[in-house]
């Protein structure tokens, strides 16, 4: 279609161009919490994310070493090194030794300190700290410092989210999945060339991410919380209460539904327009009805708020759309198939398992990947069913929304916080992606 | 009891539950009730095959009532009853709507929420149309069109650290780090909190949805732009008619019904939207919405009477759309 009569090259160029402009506005916002969370708190704070690709001025607290450090030479006591810790190449411009005065000095200059003695510091960092008497006390005096450093990345705020070194842990138990899968993958190939290659695949993939379950729950994943890190940052509690939220909420409904989807689809008894109808209706029905009855109900059956309420709303709230979905595809499959199953003798329950269910895998997919991103994502069903006053059972987006309360302007931890949160469903995303868009294909209401 | 431990049990029970009473009851229709064979075995099928939809619909049509059904006619129960202290509810008629309709702050998400009724699907469907359209005539069309459709994978509370960090403020004379504000400077303006200026900061709200949902309408409309038959564009392009006009003369009228279905989906979200709001103002600085202010009366004010009066406007505002999309279904399966 492009190239024929009608198009020219001029028009050509503005397309391109203007699908980059959309790609870059849509692509942005997510890539500036995805740097963001890599800097640190003074790199984000004094300069846009944009910039860190280049070397950026800051304004650094510095401390110098403590009274431990010092040594006597003659009648001084002296304590020597370097205000930034190894491998930072910064080039201070001012410094001061007070927070009011914090471009007081420049390099090579000496200063009075207020507690006694003198410090000269240099442009790269380091100082000299002189005094006629000991120095006393358990830590070193603090140097304000106006720096130009170079663009550095770190996990550190990975570490106060999700405790002491869990990301390179994961990358290690990943590697090592990786590397049994393709074993697993390798010589399956070559000693069974006759297995389907999609059972292959899957197959390795099952071993490797087993692997790294079993690593990460025998090794553990983190080495600790991290100085400085709050009880309400950790998200590794979060992360696994909303874990636990999703995978039964998304697997339970995908049977009631499919079941009933087949009787809608292929069964013929009377009042099946109405129910369709009646699915059809209920599939915009407003779940914010639903929170106080419910809540109530949910109190006088005696479970309250907890896992167990949590799953059953959201398998109440995910059936319409399974159902609706799962119906539309069923009714689609080949009449011939299923009538001759039936003069085979086998009877409707043998068909769904065998010949239905099967062949239905794509919209069972599809329905699948949509259940696990909303129940995943969501904030409502979670803040009414699951959490309690305890706290205990937070998901990851209750803990994001709590953190944007108290600690609104760390960026560094609500960067990385929000950025966990959604990594999941951006490689379930990425991976499923063909299964999602033939979901909202036959999911949007023709 | 370990909740992962306890979820892995309720995955069991859930699903061997359910399968163990599909095959089980289908045995008991089968084997015990009604038996195929003796002298009514005819008459002992055909009853079987009477009863066994009703088998398989069983626990669906139990749960959509309890969860969906039941929630409705309660809430508008609710809606008219107040509760009375040490249990119980009394009715009081229109009380509690009439409470609400002179509450200021009802009538602002009320406004609210119909500038958000008009422009977040507008724009969605404008972008996605517009995106679907240009990724379909390049090379690298399916990466572009990945990547305007990722944010769909986001939680409306990502995408709301997300934009606030670009709606970021920071005193004046510092770095901001807020692209907004960075560009608003370089231009020669002067910082802004933008979430706390009334109405801007509604639209600064909308984008976030806006943002998320293009991606939808542009798979959508995508595959209905690829239905067209090739025939209607090549006689267009015989006519001699100019790019501009095959694509609004000629596309937009053949996908019509598909822009109104996209339209009609996304106006559904924007009935429900919450998260965003909660998450980013919370209702602050006049950007109130129905589904928010239902939570604040809810659980906040702890106020249930008007609360479910709210949700039943939020219903009410669906069902136009409720009614046609069932209409709809209807028509198609004659």
């Amino acid at each position: 279609m492009d190239n024929i009569a009608g198009s020219k090259p001029g028009l050509t160029w503005a397309v391109h161009l203007s699908v980059a402009l959309l790609v870059i506005a849509w692509i942005f916002p997510t890539l500036g919490l995805f740097v963001s969370s890599f800097r640190s708190a003074d790199q984000i704070a004094t300069s846009g994310w944009w910039n860190a690709m280049f070397p950026s001025e800051q304004n650094l607290t510095l401390r110098a070493a403590g009274p431990d450090a010092q040594v006597q030479d003659g009648q001084l006591f002296v304590i020597e090194g370097n205000l930034f810790d190894e491998g930072v190449e910064a080039v201070i411009s001012v410094w001061g030794t007070s927070s009011r005065e914090i471009d007081a000095y420049t390099p090579g200059q000496t200063a009075e300190l207020r507690g006694g003695g003198e410090i000269t510091v240099e442009a790269d960092g380091t100082y000299r700290l002189t005094s006629t008497e000991a120095f006393e006390g358990s830590r070193g005096p603090r140097v304000f410092a106006t720096a130009v450093a170079p663009p550095e990345f770190s996990l550190k705020n990975y570490d106060t989210v999700l405790g002491q070194n869990v990301i390179q842990r994961l990358m290690m138990f990943l590697a090592a999945g990786a590397a049994l899968g393709a074993v697993v993958f390798f010589s399956l190939r070559a000693a069974r060339p006759e297995m389907d290659p999609g059972w292959v695949k899957g197959g390795a993939v099952v071993v490797g991410l087993g692997l790294t379950v079993i690593l990460a729950s025998v090794l553990g994943l983190s080495t600790g919380t991290a100085a400085g890190a709050e009880a309400t940052d950790s998200m590794a509690q979060a992360f696994f209460n909303t874990l636990t939220v999703t995978i039964p909420a998304t697997i339970i409904p995908i049977l009631f539904a499919a079941f009933a989807a087949y009787a809608l689809a292929w069964m013929d008894f009377p009042g099946r327009a109405l129910l369709i109808a009646v699915v059809v209706g209920l599939l915009v029905v407003p779940l914010q009805l639903a929170l106080i009855p419910l809540l109530k109900f949910h109190n006088e059956i005696g479970i309250g708020k907890g896992y167990l309420g949590v799953w059953m709303a959201h398998t109440g709230f995910g059936l319409p759309l399974a159902i609706y979905l799962l119906r539309n595809y069923m009714v689609g499959l080949p009449r011939d198939i299923i009538e001759n199953a039936k003069v085979d003798g086998a009877t409707d329950f043998q068909i769904f398992v065998k010949i239905i269910l099967p062949l239905s895998f794509p919209a069972l997919a599809a329905f699948a990947i949509f259940q696990f991103l909303w129940t995943w994502n969501d904030l409502l069903v979670a803040l009414v069913f699951l959490i309690d006053a305890s706290g205990e059972t937070t998901v990851m987006t209750r803990q994001i929304v709590e953190l944007l309360g108290t600690r609104g302007g760390n960026w560094e931890i609500l960067s990385t916080a929000a950025f966990v949160s959604i990594t999941v469903p951006l490689i379930v995303f990425f991976a499923m992606q063909k299964y999602l868009v033939r979901g909202l294909l036959a999911g949007s209401v023709k | 009891m370990h909740p992962a431990i306890q979820g892995l049990i309720t995955i069991v029970i859930g699903v061997g539950g359910c399968i163990g009473y599909f095959y089980f009851s289908n045995q008991f229709l089968d084997k015990v009730l009604f038996p195929a064979r003796g002298p009514n075995a005819g008459r002992n099928i055909n009853r079987a095959n009477m009863i066994r939809p009703w088998l398989f619909l069983f626990p669906a049509i139990v749960a959509l009532g309890l969860y969906l059904a039941y929630p409705v006619v309660e809430t508008l129960r609710l809606s008219v009853t107040e509760r009375i202290p040490g249990g119980g509810s009394e009715f009081v008629g229109f009380a509690n709507y009439a409470q609400m309709f002179s509450e200021p702050k009802f009538w602002e998400a009320m406004r609210n929420n119909m500038l958000w009724l008009i422009i977040v699907p507008a724009f969605s469907t404008a972008f996605g149309l517009l995106a679907a359209q240009l990724t379909d005539r390049i090379s690298w069309g399916n990466v572009a069109k990945s990547i305007i459709f990722m944010p769909m994978a986001i939680s409306f509370v990502g995408a709301a650290v997300i934009w606030k960090l670009v709606y970021d403020t920071r005193p004046e004379g510092q770095d901001q780090i807020g692209i907004l504000n960075a560009f608003w400077v370089a231009m020669g303006g002067d910082p802004q909190t933008w979430l706390t200026i009334p109405y801007l900061n509604s639209i600064l709200l909308m984008i976030v949805l806006i943002w998320i949902q293009t991606g939808f309408a542009m798979v959508i409309l995508s595959a209905a732009l690829r239905g067209i038959p090739e025939e209607t564009i090549e006689a267009a392009i015989v006519d001699g008619a100019n790019p501009f006009q095959i694509f609004f003369k000629i596309k937009v009228p053949q996908i019509m019904g598909t822009i109104v279905v996209v339209w009609t989906t996304i106006t559904l979200v924007v009935l429900k939207v919450f998260d965003i709001v909660f998450a980013m103002t919370n209702g602050q600085w006049q950007t109130q919405v129905l589904a928010n202010y239902m939570y604040d009366k809810l659980f906040r004010a702890n106020d249930w009477g008007v609360g479910s009066a709210s949700a039943i406007v939020i219903m009410l505002l669906v069902t136009p759309i409720l009614v046609w999309n069932v209409h709809n279904a209807r028509k198609e399966m004659r």
